[in-house]
This record gives structure tokens, sequence and C-alpha cells, in this order.
């Protein structure tokens, strides 16, 4: 099959979600280092949050969405062997992304945006700032709708047939990413625009700040499910061997769909709006969400060792060293799951209600963000650009070994980042500072640990050099290279499947009730009791 | 369709450590005492200084009548005010958070005194302080380029020097 314009469409998306992520790993090492303070001339809070600000729509909305934009296109192209169904509708869905992009990242570099990526009205940032991510979010519409019709064309075409799992999982991620954004589309599109416009005086915080929530738990499986599809259905392929369960595969993926969902309140244990009660809930959903990660860490780490031990490795652990380690994905998912271990753990003190108060909104957050995001996820979305740019660009990779340095200084550059962050938060560091200024002997422990992330931070720039040299390197490369992507196949093929592994009817009433219990009152009761809004506020 | 049995049993346990993780959560929520701010509570934040509670002067702590002590603070750009409070060690204190502006958090170092302070909404968190020393209060949500600059003081002193300085007649916030 030709599919050079799908080629085509994916390589344009990586491209814009590579470009910025590289802008914002610049700001990154500002950042880190401007916070430390020993830097004086430096100083600026103007330049420091407009650049948080930036670095965190750049890495967590631009990055992520157009990665798994493109690597949804090219899935669906690859496994389903169809054409992308309507270019031109794919073309325009990337325009509306893009123009989105450009349109918020005027009033960001501007500094009249700095409300971070988070928004937190009653701060008000520029119109153009809210109506510009809202086009981003529209555009990645486009591609669910794309990524539903070629699922649903070739099911139809392919009666009682296994979906491939790549596919099914992709599906998986468009219909997760459609009941996600649902929330803060109705926070920008009846609260912030409208109010940024001066067409309404007042908003409500609290209600803006749930529905934010509703978004802002599912929105990271959004950004992880495209790794996890890597895992499975990459990795055991390039590891030498095959994938354990394909149907365990499925049931996780299902699973971290219908579960993300209802469980956005523990990002709002602290707060005053909501009560105990729903807290409650959505904390033992939270708990329910870890099955999934669960089953994913046995089914690859399983899938590993069947290939290590394809490979010749022997005894307990001897199939570990027989891995190929430096196969760029093999190597990512390696590191990538270290640092899931670490991040899972972080995780799990945030999620603990009580626990929670000692870490809230300290810097130990930030550190797990980190090291649980950047590492994990984007650790993999290396391993699979390593493993893409030939086959998308026809040029071979300009050089694995620099591949390879990449991949391990960036695992490095965030264990050395990411660790001192976690224990300033346990010193009672708040998040989000520019400088240290308060008047207490308490800050002067807080020292030692600002200086190593600021080594952490140099390493994770340089690592970020290294992957778009490579990349570009390769693009600009004046061989040929030949190869399609090679998908993993299961122990056992997936024949008689169940309906309900292989089709998302029943899950989507599942999570439509779901969603009803979790925020149908939660949000009601602010129509029902009396509130009181704010007006708006600069920075 | 096939399912290891290395597959279900794996499945069993992580079922049964996610369980486990509930249980503890439950347990440490319902008997326990953890007193997340989660009393819905709204308020007109332009209009604190006309309301009876948070109005200046009744701003600080007080001692009620069952020997506990309620503290009412006031968060804006860049303080909590009354910037300088002193409260008694071992003592049950309620402290009730209200933002006269943008959205705050705050947190007292090393102990579990922390909530999100959204305006339209009381705060309300209840604790004991079991250690004297100062302490700083710091703001830990993004509220503006003061956001570093906010915070204020806290003295924690034992109960018996609280109650003198009490009877002495001096403010409760030096």
């Amino acid at each position: 099959m030709n599919n050079s314009a799908e080629k085509k469409l994916a390589l344009t998306h990586l491209w814009v979600a590579f470009g910025a992520f590289g802008l914002a790993a610049v700001m990154g090492l500002y950042q880190v280092i401007e916070r430390s303070g020993f830097f004086g001339f430096l100083e600026s809070r103007a330049v420091y949050y407009a650049s948080v600000s930036t670095h965190g729509v750049l890495m967590g909305f631009v990055l992520t969405t157009f990665f798994i934009m493109g690597f949804g296109y090219y899935t669906a192209t690859s496994s389903l062997k169809m054409p992308v169904w309507n270019l031109s509708f794919a073309w325009v869905g990337f325009g509306v992304s893009l123009s989105g992009v450009v349109m918020a990242a005027l009033p960001l570099l501007g500094g009249a945006a700095s409300v971070l990526f988070t928004f937190y009205p009653p701060m008000q940032a520029h119109p153009l700032f809210y109506i510009g991510a809202t086009l981003l979010v529209v555009g990645s519409w486009f591609w669910c709708v794309s990524m539903i019709v070629m699922y649903t064309q070739w099911k139809n075409a392919n009666p009682g047939i296994a979906v491939p799992l790549a596919m099914f999982a992709t599906t998986a991620n468009a219909i997760l990413w459609l009941w996600t954004s649902v929330g803060v589309a109705v926070e920008v599109l009846f609260q912030l625009i409208p109010w940024s416009l001066g067409w309404i005086d007042s908003i409500d915080p609290g209600l803006a700040r749930t529905l934010f929530a509703w978004t802002l738990h599912p929105i990271v499986y959004f950004w992880l499910i495209p790794t996890y599809t890597a895992f499975y259905c990459l990795v055991p392929k390039q590891a030498g061997g095959f994938l354990f369960s394909d149907e365990m595969a499925r049931a996780a993926f299902i699973l971290l769909v219908v579960f993300s969902l209802p469980i956005g309140f523990h990002h709002l244990y602290m707060d005053p709006e909501q009560g105990h009660g729903w807290k409650i809930l959505h904390a033992v959903g939270t708990f329910v969400v870890t099955l999934p990660t669960f089953i994913t860490g046995f089914t690859v780490i399983a899938s590993l060792e069947i290939a290590g031990r394809l490979n010749g490795g022997k005894g307990l652990f001897g199939w570990i060293a027989a891995l190929p380690w430096t196969n760029p994905m093999v190597l990512a998912i390696i590191l990538g799951l270290l640092m899931l271990i670490f991040g899972g753990f972080g995780g799990l003190v945030n999620a603990s209600y009580a626990m929670n108060a000692m870490v809230h909104n300290t810097a130990w957050v930030s550190g797990h963000f980190h090291l649980i995001f950047g590492g994990t996820t984007v650790i993999m979305y290396f391993g699979v650009a390593y493993y893409l740019w030939p086959i998308l660009s026809g040029k071979p990779l300009f050089c694995k070994a620099m591949a390879v340095k990449q991949l391990w200084t960036w695992f490095i550059g965030m264990i050395i980042m990411t660790t001192p962050w976690h224990i300033l938060g346990l010193l009672g560091q708040p998040r989000r500072i520019d400088s240290v200024n308060y008047n207490n002997l308490l800050t002067l422990s807080w020292e030692p640990y600002e200086v190593t992330m600021m080594f952490g931070g140099a390493i994770l720039l340089y690592s970020s050099a290294l992957l778009l040299i490579n990349l570009y390197k390769t693009q600009m490369g004046t061989e040929a290279y030949q190869g399609e992507i090679e998908y993993a196949e299961p122990i056992h093929a997936p024949d008689d499947l169940p309906e309900y592994l292989n089709s998302f009817k029943l899950w989507n009433i599942v999570i439509a009730v779901f969603m009803l219990i979790a925020f149908g009152y939660p949000i009601l009761q602010f129509f029902l009791m009396e509130t009181f809004g704010s007006g708006r506020w600069g920075v | 369709m096939h399912i290891d049995q290395l597959e279900k049993k794996w499945a069993g346990i992580s079922l049964g450590i996610a369980g486990l993780f509930v249980a503890v959560i439950l347990g440490s929520a319902l008997f326990h005492g953890i007193h997340a701010p989660s009393n819905v509570e709204t308020i007109d934040s332009a209009r604190l200084h006309l309301s009876e509670e948070f109005a200046e002067d009744n701003l600080g702590a007080q001692l009620n009548a069952d020997g506990s002590v309620t503290v009412r603070l006031v968060a804006g750009r860049y303080g909590f005010y009354p910037k300088n409070i002193v409260l008694p060690a071992e003592t049950n204190i309620t402290f009730r958070w209200v933002s006269l502006d943008v959205i705050h958090g705050v947190h007292i170092p090393m102990t579990n005194m922390s909530t999100m302070i959204v305006p339209g909404y009381v705060a309300q968190v209840q604790t004991l302080l079991h250690h004297t020393g100062e302490y700083p209060m710091l703001c830990n949500e993004y509220c503006g380029m003061g956001h570093a600059h906010m915070w204020s003081n806290l003295k924690v002193v034992s109960k018996t020097d609280w109650a003198n300085m009490n009877n002495q007649g001096e403010a409760s916030h030096e």
C-alpha cells in the first residue's frame, strides 16, 4: 500500500510536537536556574511566570496533542492497512490546532497570559489565550472523529474479527479524549471566554475548578495511552519476542478509559467547594485506576522476559541482560518502567486522602509530575520517534549511539532533577515560586537541593538537543530507507474475542453512568446554593 | 479467549493491593479524624469587611468556651492577615480561611495544616499543633507575580504560656 500521504501527515504532526518540545526544554533550564536565585541578573518574575506558563502549555498540550495525533494517524493506516479517512479533513484538523497554538502563543510569550496551563480564574489572561487553547482542542476532535470513523469502517468490513490491538488502543484514546475534554471545554466556552471578553462580569472559581478537575485526571491518560500502545504493540517485537497477552492488553485499555474519568476530585482533596463524601468516592476510584497499570506492568515485563529468553538469557534475571539494551525503543521502556516505579510510589502518596495534606501543592507535586510525565510518558515518545522517523521520512536514523546516549541522559537528568524536587516538597517548599524570600530559617535547608536541580535541568536540555539534532539529521539525510512498522504478535491470537473486548458501546454507557454519579451533583450544587462570583483580576 | 493462569493470579493480587490501599485510606478518613477542608460554605469575597465574621476586628485567634481555638484569617495578595499570630500547642484548633481576591493555597510546613483558599468559599481545617516554635504560613498556589512573597508568621507556644499571654490582656496577635 502506498501510504506516503499518510506518512507526510504523521511526520508533520510529529515535527510540531518535537519543535514545541525543544522550545519548552530551553525554558525549563532557564526556570530551574532562575528560581534558584544564584544568578541575580536573571531574576525577573514577569519573565519567569510567562516562561512557566508557556513551558506548561507547550509540554502538556502541544507536544502531547500533536504527538498523539501524528502517531495515531500512522497507527490507524498501518494497522488497519487502509488509507486515512478523508485526508483533507485530517489536514483541516491539523490547521485548526496549529492556528490555536500560534494564537495562544502570542499572549503567552508577551506575558499577557501568565496564568499557567491550568488557567486559575479569577486571574484573567488575554482572551486570545483561551480562544487559542480552545482551537487546539477543537482541532484534536477532528482527529478523534477520524479514528472512530476508521475503526468503524474496518469493523464493518471485518465482522467478528478482533480489531488490531494498536488501533483498538488508539480508538480507546480518541473516545477517552472526547469524554475528557468536555469538562475544560465547558469551563472555557461558558465561563472563561465570555468573562474575558466582558460579556459576563463574574464567574464562580469553585465551579471552574470542578470542571477543570473533570479534565485534569483523564488528560494524563490521554497522554499515557500512546506510551502504553508502544509498550504492548511495538516493544515486544523490538525486543525480539511476543506480546504475552492481547486480551489482557485490551482489558487494561478499557479499564484505563473507564476509570480515569470519574476520579478527578483527587485534585480537589484540599478544596473547600466539594464535600468529604465526593472526595472519598473519587479517592476509591483513583485506586481502581491503578489496576490497568499493574496489569500493564505484568504483561509488558512478561513480554520482555519472553524476548530475553528467546535471545538466550538464562536464569531468574539473566533474561534482563539478554535484552537488546542498545535498541532505543527497548532502552526507552526499561528506563521508563524504572521511573514509573518511583513515580508510581509518589502517586500513591498523592492519592492518599490523608498523606496528601503533607505534600499538597508543595514542590513534591511538581517533582512527581515531571517524573511520571516527563519521565515515563515522554521517554517512550522518544523511543517511538527513533523508530518511526526512518519509516516516515524514508531515511535511516542518523545515529543510533546518539539515541542511546540521549535516552540515558534523559533518565539521569530526570532523576537528578526530580529527586531533590520531591525532597524540597517534604521540606515545605511551595510549588511555583520564582524565588525564595521567606523570613524563615527553614529555607536554608532548601539550597543544596536547588543547586542539584540545576544540574538535572542542564543534563535534560543537553539530552533534548541530542534528540532534535538526531531527528533533524535523519530528515536531512541523503541515503534512502525502506521499512514499514512491525507490530508485535501475541502468543495467542485473539480469535474468539467477546464483543465487550472489541467494542466500546457498552463502555460508553458505563462511562456515562459513572460520570453522572461522580460529577452530577457536585456540578449541580453550584446552581442549588447561593454562590458569589469573582470579578476579573490581573496577575 | 485465552487468559493465562499467571495473569489471572496477578489480576487477583493487583485487586488485593488496591483493595488494601482503599481500606487503609477509608480507615484513616473515617476513623482517624482526617479533616480535609470540605465544608462547602459560601461567602461573598467582595464584602468580607462588611461580613460579621471576617471584619478586621474579628480576625486572629479566639478562645471558645470548650477550650478549643478558632482562627480566622483572610488571604489576599500578598499575605495572610493578620500577619503574625500566636497559637497554643496541643489544642484543638479550627482554621477558617477566606480569600479577598484570587485563589490561594496555604500550608504550614511540618504540620498537616493545608488547604486551598478559593474566593467565594470558606475553607475550614481542624488540626492540633504538637510542637512549639516559629512556623511560616506559605502561599502554595500561584496567585500572581508576588506569589513567592506571600507568607505570614505563626508562633506556637505552650498552652500555659498562651493562657498567660491572653490573661495579661495582650492581643493574641502580638
